[in-house]
């Protein structure tokens, strides 16, 4: 990969964060909006966790992750504290794997 | 109240604990961008200045396998779309002058967004924003450089089960996300979309197009009993 092409990805991505941030965000908005905007980690994040934990490139599976990240939101459920929930999540992940 | 208080992590210690995985990535990032032919200025330079693990890892994937350098921007650029999502939920909490919200864009990423939404009022907000901006963007770049070097003796993060860990921590994160009823219908559609779309769309698609689940905060009346997150936006 060639600077300018490095460049223009730094310059891409920063343009996505800045839009959002700045030159989106900040205004005064409709209520509903605001409520449509304050859903978007709601919406977002659980299907980031879907996506991670369910899906290879462009397939569906179903492996290790989906035991280890099952045992994160028991333990979550259960109030267990963050980095606990995350070392269940890695380490049930590790020994499924390691099993299987 | 306690309750969610409760359920919101301690930012700084979270932060620490998500930054050490992602360092973790962040030198497999390291030895996969230099196998991919990037000097190791390129590698470190990448982590520096576009600072989204996905994106990075899809644009030295594309041009590992033989990919053009524009198949390679947009698979990375398909990936970093959801941080502009992400910036406008963030943007009541980072309030201030334009160079303060500049900098600060610059750590608008899944990580950051999640440890400061997941909090209950605005100073809880900022300091996980920062906190795990900050915690992530030291680890990930230190785990970048540790790799392009060569000092690949962690190995596969995935032996250790380290790919699951960040699913893992959102779900922590996502908690208080799904306390009111908006929220917890955003959360279901979202995933069912991103699930759907999955097999059909490119990487990056799929989580992006979850934001359509927002929708539902145009329902009429709003919940009142969960609508914390959105009053405190409206104010």
């Amino acid at each position: 990969m060639s600077w300018p092409a490095l460049l223009a990805l730094a310059g891409g991505a920063y343009a996505f964060k800045v839009l959002g941030l700045v030159v989106f965000g900040g205004r005064e908005l409709p209520i509903r909006l605001s409520r449509c905007i304050a859903l978007l980690p709601a919406a977002l994040l659980p299907a980031l966790i879907a996506v991670q934990t369910l899906s290879t490139d462009d397939r569906w599976v179903i492996d290790a992750r989906a035991v280890g990240v099952g045992a994160a939101i028991l333990a979550a459920w259960r109030r267990a504290p963050f980095p606990v929930v995350i070392v269940v999540g890695a380490a049930v992940t590790a020994a499924v794997r390691a099993l299987a | 109240m306690s309750k969610e208080n409760e359920a919101s992590p301690d930012p700084l210690t979270a932060s620490i604990v998500l930054g050490l995985a992602v360092g973790v990535f962040g030198i497999s990032f390291g030895v996969l961008a230099v196998a991919s032919g990037l000097s190791v200025a390129q590698a470190v330079a990448m982590s520096l200045l576009v600072f989204t693990g996905a994106s990075q890892f899809a644009a030295v994937g594309v041009i590992e396998s033989g990919g053009s350098t524009g198949a390679a921007l947009g698979s990375a650029l398909l990936l970093a779309a959801r941080n502009g999502a992400y910036g406008l939920a963030l943007s009541p909490t980072l309030t201030g002058r334009l160079p303060f919200r500049l900098l600060a864009s610059h750590l608008v990423i899944d990580e950051s967004t999640a440890m400061s939404t997941a909090q209950v009022d605005l100073a809880s907000r900022r300091r996980g924003f920062w906190a795990a901006g900050i915690s992530v963007f030291v680890f990930w770049n230190l785990g970048t450089l540790v790799g392009a070097l060569g000092g690949d003796a962690i190995g596969d993060p995935e032996r250790f089960g380290l790919d699951a860990a960040f699913p893992a921590g959102f779900v922590a994160l996502v908690v208080p996300h799904l306390e009111s009823i908006d929220g917890r219908l955003a959360a279901l559609m979202g995933t069912v979309i991103a699930l759907v779309l999955v097999p059909v769309a490119p990487a990056g698609v799929p989580v992006l197009a979850a934001a359509a689940a927002v929708l539902i905060g145009l329902r009429n009346p709003p919940s009142s009993a969960g609508s914390s997150v959105a009053t405190e936006v409206a104010t």
